[in-house]
Formats: structure tokens, C-alpha cells, sequence
């Protein structure tokens, strides 16, 4: 991902920040400009729990080449208490365990490298609640 | 008085155990178990460093704290793993937290001590008035090179420290700082791992500054070790504290709260400042607590503290570092580890 679209998604990806439709509560993640629930155009910003429950997942055992070394690994869609949903990935855990109902954190986690000389990009992962 | 008005800190999942790694060289584990005390170590996942675990310590300082995150006026990191060479950690960091863009940021490096440096800066900013609130973190995800005795220690986490004056949940009674050229353990720009000079790293360099830094902070307070309820010293390994600890007249029942080498490893910058966390985790009203920290090149850092009434209360907003240290855990083989720490290498 080139460095400047990164940078314009930080405040999600740093702080998990949604946007909540003014028009009917509706919350979505990332933020977007027309609310796909009633097609309302006003956003309040809001930041999403770290925490939530995995709502569906899978496990990833042919990664693309730079997750290589970190298959297999789960990754599932979260549900946070705000309604909001996410899809990332759920470390520190066997892949095998994850399953819809489970509990989770959503942690701050280094996603990628843009290679051996470009920049780090980070973001939140979920991790099992024991 | 200024004090911490927040703290937390965050230690990695993953672990690997003396044993492991003394089976890859032919080691006697039982020896370096016995030698070292060390069972043992925290390892860092392919997706963690400085900068993941200083926003998990930092936001568990500001939970402890209770106030906005906009309010805090400075954020020093202190490490001697930040990610980048040229881009500060701090920057990261404080967008993460949601502090700034009106804040002062920098990033710090002094070995093992680059984490109490950064509380020393923030404390002080706080003390002259220049920002209500400063955080200051140490931690790190340690590098020894493989087969060295760094790598049954050398491990990941740290403690985020936010400093203010109303509510603290310890006020800082004294610092002291103590520092020489000592060339005991180094690195090298572009150097992958850190060279140390072995036996010399003990008595001109860990045991001398450590038990200077103590004696003048104790003689500044006109205080003596039997007045504190707990102490923590650097824990490169889990011999070193506890033997300057007992030369310097602290007893094993003051130190074994903070000494959370055995099953943690050493931090580095994240040591002292976490086996600081560990201690405040359970420390009652009144009592008194000293850190002194170690880097290498070389110096320490002292700090007096005294726990108020709002710690208890306040603690339980956050994990605390026995959770974490005896939590959930994912026990690695060396071969994992050897990937995890990035020492296998592919082609682009
Ligand atoms: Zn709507």
C-alpha cells in the first residue's frame, strides 16, 4: 500500500475511529460517506471498543508471500458492542481454536513492512480473551 | 508534588524456556538455571515491537489515569530496539494513543536505561510546569546474538509511566542520576547484535553505578534500606539484582515483588520500569518504593516513591504484570523462536 492512502486511514486504523450515522445510529467501519443502512450523509466520529466477539473466521494456510512466515493463521470477522464489523487477523493463538462466539481483544499490532526499506504499517489485531 | 498519576505495561505471549535454548547450543541447562536464575523468556510475535507494546503500556497507563489523552503534553519512549533508525517510535505512538499533535516527542536510547531516562524527562517537564501531563516508556524487544549468554535473557515488554499532579498514584520523593564512560556493552551503527565485554559488565559497570545511584538517592532522603517496603534494581539476569540488592542491605522479601526476571527475561529498557509495575500492582498507602536502573556505556537512575491512597483503587483498571507473566502463554521451539525473532532469512 503506498505510504499516503496509509497515512490517510491512521485514525481507523490507530484508533479504531467509525463513524455512527447521525440519521439512523447505524455504525460502520471505516467511516464512510453514505450510510449504507438509510443512505444518510452525516457521520459522527466515534471510537470503537477494543474488544469484541468473533462473528465468522477461517484459517489461512496459503498466505500471500509476505505472511508467508506467519501461516497458518486464523482470520476472522469481529463484531464489536458497537455494531461495528472488522476483519483482522487473531494472533497469538492456534488458528484452530478460533470460532464464531469467541471472545477477543483487539490489539495494536505491526501489519506489515512495505518491504526491507519502506515504512511500518500498523493497525489492531484481535487476540483471544481467556 | 508531581507523581505517576498512571502506569501499565505489556509483556508479549510467547515464551521460550531456558531449557530450549540450551538444547540447541549443548548447553547444561541446569547450570545456566542455576548461574543466571533465569527459566524463562518473553519473545516477541513476528507482528510486535517497541512501538506495539509502548501503545498497549501506554493506553493502560492512561486507563489507570482516567483523563484525556489530549491533556498530555509530552511523550518520550526510551528503547534501544526502535523500529526505525530514522523516524521516531514517539510519533507512532502518540497517534496511536490519541495524544497530540500538540505534544513534545523524542525518542530515546542509553542501553538498559533509556526507559527510566524517558520518566526522569517526562517527570521533569511536569515538575516546571511545561505540560499538565508526560509519559514516559520503556521497552523493547532485546536482541542477543545466538549461542550468547544475551540470548537466554535478552526478551520483550516494557511500562508506560504518566506523570502529573493532582491525583497521583505515587508521588516522586527524589531522583538522583549517576553516569561515566564505561565501555561495557555496545553496538555498533548497522551492527545486528550488541558486544559485551562478559565478566567486566559486573563490577565496573553494573554493580558500581547501581550502588552509587542507591547509596546518594538514600543519603538525599536521609533514608535507609529497612525503611522501604520494596526495592527493584535492573535485571539483566537473576543473580545481578539480588546480589547487589543484599550488598547494599535490601532483603529478599523487598525485592522478589519487582524481580520478575526468572519468567520475563531482561527487558532491557523495559526492566526495572516493569518490575516497577509489578510492585505497584500490589503496594499498599505509605509504602515506600526505589527503582534504580542500569545501561550500559554507563548509568543508573534512582527514583524514591511513596504510594498514595488512590493506587489501590485505580489499579485494577488495567492487567497487571503477574497476569501477564503468568496468563495465557504459547511456548515456543527454538526452530519458532529462530522465525519469530527474524533469523531466518529468505530472498526478497
Ligand atoms: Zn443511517
Amino acid at each position: 500500500m503506498p505510504s499516503p492512502r496509509y497515512w490517510r486511514e491512521v485514525p481507523a486504523r490507530y484508533r479504531l475511529e467509525a463513524g455512527r450515522c447521525v440519521g439512523c445510529g447505524a455504525v460502520v467501519y471505516p467511516a464512510r460517506r453514505i450510510c449504507p443502512a438509510c443512505r444518510g450523509q452525516q457521520f459522527e466520529r466515534l471510537a470503537l471498543s477494543r474488544r469484541g466477539t468473533v462473528v465468522t473466521s477461517t484459517v489461512i494456510h496459503v498466505a500471500p508471500t509476505e505472511f508467508q512466515m506467519e501461516a497458518p493463521y486464523a482470520m476472522a470477522v469481529v463484531e464489536t458492542p458497537e455494531g461495528a464489523r472488522l476483519m483482522v487477523q487473531v494472533a497469538d493463538c492456534e488458528p484452530n481454536e478460533v470460532g464464531p462466539g469467541m471472545e477477543v481483544a483487539l490489539e495494536f499490532r505491526r501489519i506489515r513492512k512495505e518491504g526491507k526499506s519502506g515504512i511500518l504499517c500498523y493497525g489492531h489485531k484481535a487476540v483471544p480473551v481467556r | 508534588m508531581a507523581g505517576i498519576v498512571g502506569y501499565g505495561a505489556f509483556i508479549p505471549r510467547h515464551r521460550i524456556k531456558a531449557e530450549e535454548i540450551a538444547r540447541q547450543w549443548g548447553k547444561d541447562a541446569a547450570a545456566i538455571r542455576r548461574g543466571l536464575l533465569l527459566e524463562e523468556k518473553s519473545v516477541p510475535g513476528l507482528d510486535e515491537d517497541t512501538i506495539t507494546i509502548s501503545v498497549e503500556a501506554g493506553r493502560a497507563a492512561l486507563e489507570r489515569a482516567g483523563i484525556d489523552p489530549r491533556l498530555v503534553g509530552a511523550l518520550y519512549i526510551g528503547s534501544e530496539s526502535h523500529p526505525y533508525a530514522v523516524k521516531p517510535s514517539g510519533t507512532v505512538v502518540a497517534e496511536a494513543l490519541g495524544v497530540g499533535p500538540e505534544v513534545h516527542v523524542a525518542d530515546f536510547e542509553f542501553a538498559c536505561k533509556a526507559g527510566t531516562e524517558a520518566m526522569f524527562v517526562a517527570l521533569s517537564v511536569v515538575e516546571s510546569g511545561r505540560a499538565e501531563y508526560a509519559m514516559g516508556i520503556g521497552a523493547d524487544t532485546s536482541q542477543g546474538a545466538p549461542n550468547d549468554a544475551l540470548e537466554y535473557s535478552a526478551s520483550a515488554g516494557g511500562a508506560a509511566y504518566l506523570f502529573g499532579k493532582p491525583h497521583v498514584l505515587a508521588e516522586v520523593v527524589e531522583t538522583y542520576s549517576y553516569t561515566t564512560d564505561t565501555p561495557d556493552f555496545w553496538r555498533r551503527e548497522g551492527e545486528f547484535y550488541p558486544r559485551h565485554t562478559g565478566r567486566f559488565t559486573g563490577e565496573p559497570a553494573y554493580f558500581r553505578h547501581i550502588t552509587a545511584a542507591t547509596k546518594a538517592i538514600l543519603e538525599r532522603t536521609g533514608l535507609k534500606p529497612s525503611d522501604f517496603r520494596y526495592a527493584v534494581f535492573h535485571m539483566p539476569n537473576g543473580k545481578f539484582p539480588l546480589s547487589v540488592g543484599a550488598d547494599l542491605g535490601f532483603t529478599k522479601k523487598q525485592l522478589e515483588t519487582g524481580w520478575v526476571v526468572p519468567t520475563m527475561g531482561n527487558t532491557y529498557s523495559g526492566s526495572s520500569p516493569t518490575g516497577l509495575a509489578a510492585i505497584l500492582d500490589v503496594a499498599d498507602p505509605d509504602d515506600l518504593i526505589l527503582i534504580t536502573s542500569f545501561g550500559s556505556g554507563a548509568g543508573s537512575d534512582s527514583f524514591v516513591l511513596r504510594a498514595t491512597e488512590l493506587l489501590p483503587e485505580r489499579r485494577g483498571r488495567a492487567p497487571t504484570v503477574r497476569s501477564m507473566l503468568e496468563g495465557p502463554r504459547r511456548y515456543l521451539t527454538y526452530g519458532q523462536y529462530a522465525n519469530y525473532r527474524e533469523k531466518i532469512l529468505l530472498n526478497e
